[in-house]
């Protein structure tokens, strides 16, 4: 048996599956299931800026907008004593996954900036987290807007939080970036424990009928982690901090690959969405299987064996690569 | 268990929370002022709050207060300890079973908050007519003057009651009592478990009917018996005076508070004396004391007990100096010899005095006054009229006091200006603001802050207009270090602080005429700091010089903005205030904020905690004291009311209420019969929007869409002659109107009434025309009304004059041609972006030339029907909706009155044709009779018919030609429309609905359905649906809403119809057409978004959509004329849900709200919800697809 253990964000994990934040961890049960299929963590669903926004302006709402000076009726809903908000279900979930279960438990936030909700974190942490993962969906839609201060956005978003907990913090990125390496550098100068590349900004589409500009969500695909496989593969050796690699991760052979570019664990989602939870178990047992037929005794030694600095090849890791692939493409006839 | 402590709370908490601690079963029905004493019981059970005994009492909302009095009742018999809460119309409701139970000597007592009763028209504001109209039934009559008392005789009552086994109706005053926030001592649970013995509560339940040991209560008896058994109860009678008198004194040894039946303050020796019951007996004791103190021999008998009536405890505390009395009742006996309490009084003087007397050797001079009714105001000045007046040999009797009645001269005058010296050492403060702006929470607020963190009292009392939207607030705040009495406004050169919250009132409201001198003036300004004094009137800066004003100002809404609050205003006017009114030192009391802040939000609004502490802190930055000029210069006047070229009743009467000024209207100028003239909404001009629509004409393709789905009939399309516009403002857009049904030089405008608008947005958002080349541009967009109000106002006047095209040319069943017509609805006082109006709009566009409107009482007859301004207006041939509201129950009953009494009269019409057929000429009868006014054409040609019948009858000497005048008119086709809420349709007036369909007449039914009650705050109706919070549903409905179209389609004869206009606009128009022409009952069932959803009505429209999407509401007409033809009469209009109930659900707090607060039974309801959802559209699809027997009989033709 190859040993599958691995370390991500200073946590020993039996193995580099590990489920993202999505909607099987809103659910007991579903979390128990992934960890009986083997995953090797668990990444809560995500804490959002906006619902806490939300549930602040719906109580203020609740408190003071119901008055709105009709001489018969004092208000329009009744009013509640108890009033659960984002926050709180989130800070129970997490502490009842916690209990549920022996894999630890990433908490997850998702905002865009440094406000007081980050404040939060520290709640996260006291009700159990192991580590906590950052998500700045950031999309710098104003033109005026520099590189350099989207970067200090994030970098504020982390000072800010560590500031707030001792447990180790990790960033997920996007890979809009214009140097993805050097952000990273000076995400760890400030202090981040790890990265989870890549983000995917879910894109808008136009309704022809009415002209409405709609959300649009399609599950990611396996030629998406290619995109994390090239810079994981660049960034190996380069950094310290831990590498997730995440997008498009929906076999045994792409945790292989990113494996071998030199990622710390992989990020299973659209996948078990996909399949359920016991489709983690039929990735596990087939990268395992993979490990023994090719004679690694271990994650460990397996990864980054493939990276930018150990390649056969490293351009084509790199921009070179381009041209190759640009020429090999024949139109059918 | 609660302890004793001070709090600051209304009349209305006061009463629920001792009903809550005392009692098992409570059964309610919403009914302004007392609604809110029910929700809170509700609110309280909802969160497992424990009665004395430690079990959550029972609330139910019933169907209406006559059901809740039965459902009472049976309680009652059952044993339970039982209650219910209820005003006016409810009380009477009530009345049947008031007999039954105090006939049966049953233990309850009802907390009533005194008002009004509906008669020359609803008023919701408090006096005792209603409880005056229980005197009768057998309940004791308890009154509470001040918020202490209410929780005080509120349990004195439940211990009087349970002793003495006479029912109690515990009353205050409407709104003055019910509504104003005073400080009050909570009654911890030692007292009242001392006050309740258990023994009592156990012979109670011994009482209740019981298999156990079974008998029969509420017989049936014969001439033999009854009599007697009438008889029987006296001695509980006799008895109840003294008991209520001990529980008073226990109540007193428990709490040191003493109370008496009858309460007399004053000197032994005083020569005149008042009697008074309510809250008018608090300012009555201030006039004494004051009266008093300057050498005058007054004294004053507040009323407590005041059924059963005891004489002998009245005269024991009138002294027998009291050579005049004066009695004051707050009620009305039209045609009586007197008011009650006068008549109780005079017949104890007279009956002791002719028995012998004793203490009263000769009867004292008696007279009796009314005051106050409505909440008409009653103040120290008027109080001591009636002292001054019973100073002469003869004072007047059966006096009013408070008003001018310069027909039956009944009035006394009074000094306005006079104030006890009590009032001496209080800080009084005014605030003008809107509903909307959080001014009247911030003073809440700030009373809560003075009131129960200082040794200062406070007493909070708001004044509201009857708007919807644009609602004004007058908030009035006294605080002072002794217990506040003044139970009426504060008046002119009173007010140590004025706030005025919002600019545009510096145009409307004479404000300062409260300031008194050395005083604070507050304005929220956006002007800045060197500019604010220009824009000033010059009478307000002769003010501020007079009374050496000192003068602060704020650009609140730009601290707000900056705070990150948007518009709201309130934290930063509640720091000015607290900074500079003098009433705490400042930086205590900005520390008080702070801290009220953080305990309101705490943990859970971090962010918004951090906003307020900005917006304080930046107030205080921005606030800039004024420096006065020695010398007003300002040319500026305010606004008049109404413009100057209006008719005289429109200046004198409309007018002066407009400027609030109301109260100094003589009898003679108010209409005698309740009767007042239409279309005087359009004079008010409130300027409300903030951005108003632009018209881009090139884009526009003249759907009719804006007009259609706007709720203020504030944007309108117009079709005339192009050559008329020669003269126009260069401004005013118009072009020539697309159609073939159009001649070629016809124009048309869509033009925008500036100042009526309200902003909602909606004919932007409906408008389907956009830019090609910029999708953001429509031929409608918003853009700020403040540079745009004078051009746009001068165009809509010219609008306005333009000519309206004849309506026989218009083609109605298209939305274009439809919109041509106008709207006979106008500028109403609806919420911004209002689900309903759009509705009564599109009827009155439609058929108002010949509608009348039977209206049930809610939100449709208060911005509907609501003084100063009546938004139903006229055609310029002066032709319009004639409307009528009766009461809420009955409104289906009140419209099939209005249809029996048109069929009878046209009947008798057509009979006297006939019989006159010789004289007017056969040819004329003939064509009147067989008219076909089916369509327009028709409908004119009638008039034109009857025009000439009318011509003919002048000529004829006879009584049938004379009576044929006075019923000519029903000749003429005329519409009938009976519309209320889903609160009379599914409940309250269900039963009437359903007995008016069963008629099968030709009555049009429209039920705006809000889902709630909306008018009286959002309580649960039978139409709310599955899984909707609601007050008294506040863990979410569990059953589905009531499935009304079934119901009525059942009947086969009736046309039935569910629409949503913001969803498919053409099938709401094409439905009140053939509801319209259908011959016989017709119900359109109309859903309406509505505040109460919680949602921002900017998406009224959007939330229609996705109620039609979602299934919560399936789009239908049922046209028994298609079953005569062989079609299956069900068409369902609406497509299969496209998306799931949820995603509908989550975009209005209703529903959302659950999960927040109830997360298991949001999951189970929503579940069930799309279950039902899905269900129901089966149903229907099913029943439409089912073929007709003829279709059967056809060969099964589907």
């Amino acid at each position: 048996m190859s040993d599958l253990s691995t370390r991500y964000l200073g946590l020993e994990l039996k193995n580099p599956l590990v489920p993202s934040a999505s909607p099987l961890s809103r659910s007991l049960d579903m979390a128990k299931r992934l960890e009986d299929a083997g995953a090797a963590a668990i990444v809560m669903y995500s804490l959002f800026e906006e619902e806490i926004s939300a549930d602040e302006e719906a109580m203020d709402q609740l408190l003071h907008h119901q008055d709105i000076g009709h001489a018969e009726a004092v208000s329009y809903l009744p009013a509640h004593e108890v009033y659960k908000t984002h926050l709180e279900n989130y800070l129970e979930h997490l502490s009842a996954l916690k209990k549920a279960l022996d894999i630890p438990v990433i908490a997850s936030l998702n905002g865009t900036t440094a406000g007081g909700w980050i404040e939060h974190s520290k709640q996260l942490q006291e009700a159990g987290a192991d580590a906590l993962e950052i998500n700045v969906y950031y999309l710098a839609a104003d033109v005026g807007q520099s590189g350099e201060a989207v970067e200090s956005r994030y970098v504020e978003i982390l000072t800010g939080l560590k500031g707030h907990v001792s447990i180790p913090v990790t960033m997920k990125l996007s890979p809009q970036f214009s140097s993805v390496g050097h952000f990273i550098h000076r995400l760890e100068a400030a202090g981040a424990d790890g990265v989870s590349l890549f983000n995917r900004f879910y894109l808008p589409d136009i309704n022809l009928e009415n002209l409405d500009v709609m959300p649009s969500l399609n599950l990611s695909t396996s030629a998406e982690s290619r995109l994390a496989m090239r810079w994981i593969a660049i960034l190996h050796g380069h950094v310290n901090l831990s590498l997730a690699a995440t997008g498009g991760i929906h076999v045994a052979e792409d945790v292989i690959k990113l494996l071998l570019a030199g990622a710390d664990i992989t990020h299973v989602c659209s996948a078990l969405l996909k399949h359920g939870p016991e489709h983690l178990t039929v990735m596990l047992e087939e990268t395992q299987r993979w490990l023994e037929e090719n004679e690694y005794e271990s994650v460990q030694q397996l990864k980054g064996s493939v990276s930018l600095i150990h390649a056969e090849d490293p351009t084509a890791f790199e921009r070179t690569n381009y041209m190759d692939v640009l020429n090999s493409w024949v139109p059918r006839s | 268990m609660p302890q004793k402590r001070r709090v600051t709370i209304e009349g209305n908490e006061a009463a629920a929370y001792i009903a809550h601690r005392t009692n098992e079963v409570i059964a309610i029905y919403p009914i302004t002022p007392s609604s809110a004493i029910g929700e809170m019981a509700d609110a309280w059970s909802d969160q497992g709050r424990k009665n004395l005994w430690g079990t959550v009492p029972e609330v139910i909302e019933m169907q209406s207060e006559a059901g809740a009095a039965g459902t009472v009742h049976g309680a009652l018999q059952n044993g339970a300890l039982t209650t219910t809460f209820t005003s006016s119309q409810g009380l009477l409701l009530m009345i049947p079973n008031m007999y039954k139970i105090a006939g049966e000597l049953t233990s309850t007592v009802f907390h009533i908050a005194a008002r009004a009763i509906a008669t020359q028209a609803l008023s919701i504001f408090g006096d005792h007519s209603d409880v005056m109209a229980v005197r009768q039934t057998g309940f004791a009559l308890l009154a509470s003057n001040s918020v202490q008392e209410v929780m005080d005789l509120a349990l004195i009552s439940q211990a009087a009651t349970l002793k003495a086994r006479i029912p109690i109706a515990h009353f205050f005053d409407g709104f003055r009592t019910s509504h104003e926030i005073n400080n009050a001592e909570t009654i911890t649970d030692e007292v009242i478990a001392a006050m309740l013995p258990d023994e009592l509560v156990h012979a109670h339940r011994g009482r209740a009917l019981s298999p156990e040991r079974p008998v029969l209560r509420g017989s049936s008896q014969n001439p033999d018996v009854y009599f007697q058994s009438r008889e029987s109860v006296n001695p509980y009678y006799a008895a109840m005076p003294d008991t209520v008198q001990e529980t008073m004194n226990h109540f007193a040894e428990l709490t040191g508070r003493q109370y008496h039946l009858f309460e007399y303050i004053g000197p032994r020796d005083a020569d005149r004396v008042l009697v008074i019951m309510g809250s008018g007996a608090e300012a009555a004791a201030e006039t004494v004391e004051h009266l008093n103190a300057y050498g005058e021999k007054v004294g004053l008998v507040k009323v407590r007990l005041y059924r059963p009536f005891s004489p002998e405890h009245l005269l024991e505390v009138i002294p027998v100096t009291a050579g005049k009395i004066a009695v004051l009742d707050r009620t009305k006996e039209p045609g009586s010899d007197g008011e009650p309490l006068y008549k109780d009084i005079v017949t104890a003087f007279a009956e002791h005095v002719s028995c012998g007397g004793g203490k009263f050797a000769t009867l004292p001079r008696i007279t009796g006054g009314r005051y106050g009714l409505a909440s008409k105001e009653f103040t120290p000045g008027m109080i001591k009229a009636v002292f001054d007046e019973l100073k002469n040999d003869a004072p007047k009797n059966h006096f009013t006091i408070g008003i001018h009645d310069d027909i039956s001269h009944t009035s006394l005058e009074w000094d306005a200006t006079f104030r006890p010296d009590v009032s001496q050492g209080v800080t009084r403060c005014m605030f003008y603001g809107l509903g909307s702006d959080g001014t009247v929470s911030a003073n809440k607020n700030s009373i809560k802050i003075i009131g129960e963190g200082t040794s200062l009292f406070a007493q909070g009392y708001f004044v509201y207009d009857s708007k919807k939207a644009g609602a004004v607030t007058i908030s009035h705040l006294r605080f002072g270090p002794e217990p506040i009495r003044s139970t009426y406004l504060i008046g002119n050169d009173e007010a140590h602080f004025i706030a005025c919250h919002q600019p545009v009132f510096l145009e409307r409201y004479d404000m300062l005429k409260h300031a008194a001198e050395d005083g604070v003036f507050l304005l929220n300004s956006s002007y800045a700091p060197d500019q604010v004094w220009d824009s000033l009137s010059g009478k307000m800066q002769q003010q501020i010089i007079d009374k050496k004003l000192k003068f602060y100002v704020i650009d609140a809404y730009k601290v707000a903005q900056e705070a990150g609050m948007g518009r709201r205003i309130n934290t930063v006017m509640q720091t000015c205030f607290f900074a500079i009114s003098g009433v705490l030192e400042k930086d205590e009391a900005i520390t008080r904020i702070k801290d009220a802040v953080e305990s309101t939000y705490g943990q859970k609004g971090r962010k918004i905690v951090e906003r307020n502490f900005a917006a304080i802190d930046a107030s205080l930055a921005c606030l800039h004291r004024m420096k006065v000029p020695d010398q007003a210069t300002s040319k500026l006047e305010m606004q008049p009311p109404v413009p100057k070229n209006t008719s005289n009743f429109v200046k004198n009467i409309t007018g002066t209420i407009i400027a609030g000024r109301g109260d100094t209207l003589p009898v003679s100028r108010i209409p005698a019969d309740g009767s007042w003239p239409l279309g005087t909404a359009a004079f008010e001009k409130r300027n409300l929007a903030l951005e108003i629509p632009v018209w881009d004409e090139d884009l526009c393709i003249h759907c009719g869409k804006c007009p259609f789905v706007c709720p203020h009939g504030a944007i309108r399309s117009k079709v005339f002659s192009g050559e008329l516009t020669e003269d126009a403002p260069e401004t005013f857009k118009h072009v020539p109107v697309k159609g073939r049904e159009f001649d070629d030089n016809l124009h048309i405008s869509y033009q925008v009434a500036p100042e009526d608008c309200t902003g909602c947005g909606l004919c932007v958002e409906i408008c389907p025309a956009r830019d090609k080349t910029n999708v953001s541009h429509k031929a409608l967009n918003m853009a700020p009304q403040p540079p745009l109000r004078e051009q746009e106002k001068e165009n809509w006047d010219y609008f306005l004059q333009l000519p309206e095209y004849d309506r026989e040319k218009i083609r109605f069943n298209g939305m274009k041609g439809a919109m041509i017509a106008q709207p006979l609805f106008e500028f109403s006082s609806a919420c911004v972006g209002c689900g309903e109006t759009p509705y009564i709009k599109l009827a009155t566009q439609l058929f108002g030339d010949r509608m009348v409107i039977a209206n049930a009482t809610g939100c449709s007859s208060i911005y509907g029907g609501n003084l100063p301004a009546t938004p139903y207006t006229t055609t310029p041939e002066g032709r319009g909706p004639a409307w009528s509201n009766s009461l809420f129950e009955d409104n289906a009953e009140f419209g099939l009155g209005f249809r029996l009494a048109i069929d009878k009269q046209a009947d008798y019409a057509r009979e006297l044709l006939k019989r006159l057929e010789q004289q007017i000429g056969g040819q004329l009868v003939q064509k009147i009779i067989e008219a076909d006014q089916s369509d327009e054409p028709g409908i004119h040609e009638q008039r034109r018919n009857v025009e000439d019948l009318k011509t003919i009858l002048r000529k004829i000497d006879s009584a049938d030609a004379r009576n044929l005048e006075t019923v000519a008119d029903y000749l003429m086709k005329r519409s009938v429309w009976i519309i209320g809420g889903d609160g009379w349709a599914y409940d309250i007036g269900f039963s009437g609905v359903d007995h008016v369909m069963s008629s099968g007449r030709d009555v049009n039914i429209l039920v705006l359905d809000t889902e709630v009650y909306s008018n009286t705050g959002g309580q649960m109706s039978k139409a709310t649906p599955i899984g909707a919070v609601a007050k008294f549903a506040a863990g979410g409905k569990s059953t589905a809403k009531k499935d009304l179209s079934i119901i009525a389609m059942a009947y086969k004869h009736v046309y039935v119809a569910q629409v949503a206009f913001g969803a498919k606009d053409v099938q709401t128009l094409r439905t009140f057409m053939e509801a319209e022409s259908y011959p016989g009952p017709s119900l359109i069932i109309a859903y309406s978004p509505c505040i109460a959803h919680g949602v921002d009505l900017s998406h009224c429209l959007r939330q229609q959509d996705l109620a039609v999407n979602s299934g919560h509401v399936n789009l239908l007409r049922y046209d028994p004329r298609r079953a005569d033809k062989g079609h299956n009469p069900l068409q369902l209009d609406s497509r299969k849900p496209s998306i799931p109930f949820k995603e509908f659900a989550e975009t209005e707090t209703r529903f959302s709200m659950l999960w927040r607060t109830h997360p298991e039974a949001a999951e189970t309801l929503l579940k069930q919800a799309q279950t039902d959802v899905m269900d129901r559209y089966h149903r229907y699809e099913q029943l439409a697809g089912l073929s007709s027997h003829k279709e059967d009989d056809e060969g099964g033709k589907t």
